[in-house]
């Protein structure tokens, strides 16, 4: 699975109050959250932003809120990847619970720009970046997590357990 | 190797004699908990997974941020988990009128004690740590699969130790101990890791300062903020729940990845500037600047709602009036202590000095309602996130502080040295 698209950039500790406002969180329609995506960062991110486009950013991207509608917003926006120096914790487990694709990577989070053209292999986890002709190696996901990214969420994880005759 | 408090909770929850930090677990979870913004996102999932909650003495509902509800939307949404609440007969669902702000009335009304695994769509689940528990919060998708299944995967946290000493001074409280640690750490200075509070400063804490601590855990990054379980946590459970709890105790050789000591004694009332809750300033650095001018003052939420905490503002606001302008609304966190309020003549003296009294709500607290800013304005406020935006307009500002430094600054009109009001 790849990713390409442009890059839209931004600093440390962006938080789900920016991301997703909690004026707008009376619902969880997708297609509605994601026309407040990054309101309270960039208002002009959702009139820019095209299917494919990338985030990145530096420390603590998330941090704040439990709110899953900020992952989704931005999977629905059209976002196929965040790249971030780290992640705060909740938003992370999101990510991965509604299949956005993140990756930690603080050489790319430093070596790419606004505007640039990148390219992700999640296989990999090599970073491309297409106009500055730059490589960079993402962290790998752990092993159980690749399961839940494989069996396409923890929901169809899930099930798939439950099926096995789990524990539950 | 020795364990953390954190880690001998996940392991004997995931039915192991040891775990180490950086193992993926599957633990089992004794309570899951969501709220009107949460739980209704999560129901669709839920159903995917189950038709029935694997235990409805376990999963927990609570609809408190926009409610009363603000508007139709956020009416449904309770709708939602009210009708999910009788249809699957949960036996911990709180209405409005015999509720209140999920992370005060959860430990008020006994739904959690010590050595639990406990889970909840909302990050300052981990408030519950202050009784010995691990409580961490979740996204819906988790909550869901919580409610499905009584199980949810985890990474075991590595740990920073903060051992506290000597006697916080008499206008110092958690507020203030846990803005002036955030401001040394950085707000992703414990990214991933658990807080484990131990010395023998404890002692001077009294249960609602440890609850605001741990509530503010997550503003630092932390998966979870905890205290050794001792006589007054011990007395708080025994008073409020009838459920057995389960004493963990960290190992002598447990591992930290830091040791940081903190003397109580030299923390001055703190507090955090716009736009994060690691910008600390203490009251003397800001007496030494400008006044800030100030147009609105919160008093409330699942950080500082507390009953203590309104003893606090009311002894500072007592017999004194509330600033021309600045607006003032004091909530308290649940129904038990609003009542409280009324009846030690608390809610007289806020009534009297100018403030609006609201119903226990999260409110303004993440800008849903009942006291949201327009552009340009400042509040002094007691709830932990002051990022852009989080009251309000994108270009309001937010200060977090304790109750004090809160009704000092009410009065005064700018922020103001809680020490000192006796003075004007």
């Amino acid at each position: 699975m790849k990713a390409l698209g442009h890059v839209f950039k931004y600093g440390d500790n962006v938080d789900t109050d920016v991301i997703i406002p909690a004026r707008y969180l009376n619902s969880f329609d997708a297609q509605e959250l994601a026309s407040h995506a990054m309101a309270d960062i960039d208002p002009e991110f959702v009139n820019k932003v095209k299917p494919g486009d990338l985030i990145v950013a530096n420390k603590n991207f998330g941090c704040g809120s439990s709110r899953e509608h900020a992952p989704l917003c931005l999977k629905t926006a059209g976002v196929s990847c965040v790249i971030a120096e780290t992640f705060a914790r909740i938003f992370y487990r999101n990510a991965i619970n509604i299949g956005l694709p993140i990756i930690e990577c603080p050489e790319a989070a430093k070596g790419i720009e606004a505007g640039d053209e990148v390219e992700v292999d999640f296989d990999s986890g090599k970073i491309y970046n297409r106009t500055k002709g730059t490589e960079f190696q993402g962290q790998p996901f752990p092993e159980f997590m690749q399961k839940l990214i494989a069996a396409g969420g923890l929901v169809n994880y899930t099930n798939s357990k439950k099926g096995e005759g789990g524990c539950w | 190797m020795g364990m953390t408090m954190t880690q001998k909770i996940l392991a004997a929850h995931a039915g192991l004699d040891s775990v180490v930090a950086g193992q993926l677990i599957e633990a089992k979870l004794d309570v899951v908990m969501a709220n009107d913004i949460t739980g209704p996102m999560a129901l669709p999932i839920f159903r995917e997974m189950a038709d029935k909650v694997y235990d409805k003495d376990k999963v927990v509902l609570v609809p408190d941020h926009f409610t009363p509800n603000k508007d139709i939307k956020s009416a449904e949404n309770s709708k939602s988990i009210r009708e999910f609440s009788k249809e699957q007969g949960l036996k911990w669902y709180f209405e409005q009128g015999k509720s209140g702000v999920e992370h005060a009335i959860l430990p008020e009304a006994g739904v959690v004690v010590a050595g639990e695994c406990i889970i909840g769509a909302d990050s300052h689940t981990c408030t519950y740590g202050a009784l010995g528990a691990f409580s961490t919060g979740v996204g819906t998708t988790d909550i869901a699969t919580g409610m499905a299944t009584g199980e949810l995967w985890f990474k075991v946290p590595s740990a920073m130790k903060f051992v506290l000493t000597g006697k916080p001074g008499a206008f110092v409280s958690g507020k203030d101990i846990i803005i002036h640690i955030i401001g040394k750490i950085g707000v992703d200075g414990a990214l991933y890791k658990s807080m484990e509070f131990t010395g023998d400063g404890l002692k001077e804490l009294s249960m609602d300062d440890r609850f605001t601590m741990a509530n503010m855990a997550i503003e630092a990054g932390a998966k979870n903020g905890i205290f050794p379980v001792d006589e007054k946590a011990e007395d708080y459970m025994k008073e409020h729940s009838v459920k057995e709890y389960k004493i963990y105790e960290a190992d002598e050789d447990a591992e930290y990845d830091e040791v940081i000591e903190i003397n109580l004694s030299e923390v001055r009332p703190t507090v955090a500037f716009p736009h994060l809750p690691g910008n600390a300033k203490t009251i003397d650095e800001i007496e030494a600047m400008e006044p800030i001018r100030i147009d609105q003052v919160v008093i409330g939420s699942c950080t500082n709602g507390r009953m203590e905490d309104m003893r606090k503002a009311a002894a500072i606001l007592k017999d004194r009036q509330v600033h021309p302008d600045v607006r003032v609304m004091v909530i308290p966190a649940t129904q038990k202590i609003y009542k409280q309020c009324m009846a030690e003549g608390l809610a007289d003296i806020f009534v009297d000095a100018g403030c609006a009294v609201n119903t226990p709500s999260c409110g303004p607290c993440m800008g849903g309602h009942m006291g949201v800013m327009a552009a340009g304005e400042k509040c002094v406020s007691t709830t932990n996130r002051n990022f852009v935006g989080r009251m309000g307009h994108v270009d309001s500002l937010i200060y977090l502080a304790s109750p004090e430094v809160a009704a000092a600054s009410a009065i005064a009109g700018y922020i103001a040295n809680p020490e000192k009001v006796g003075d004007r």
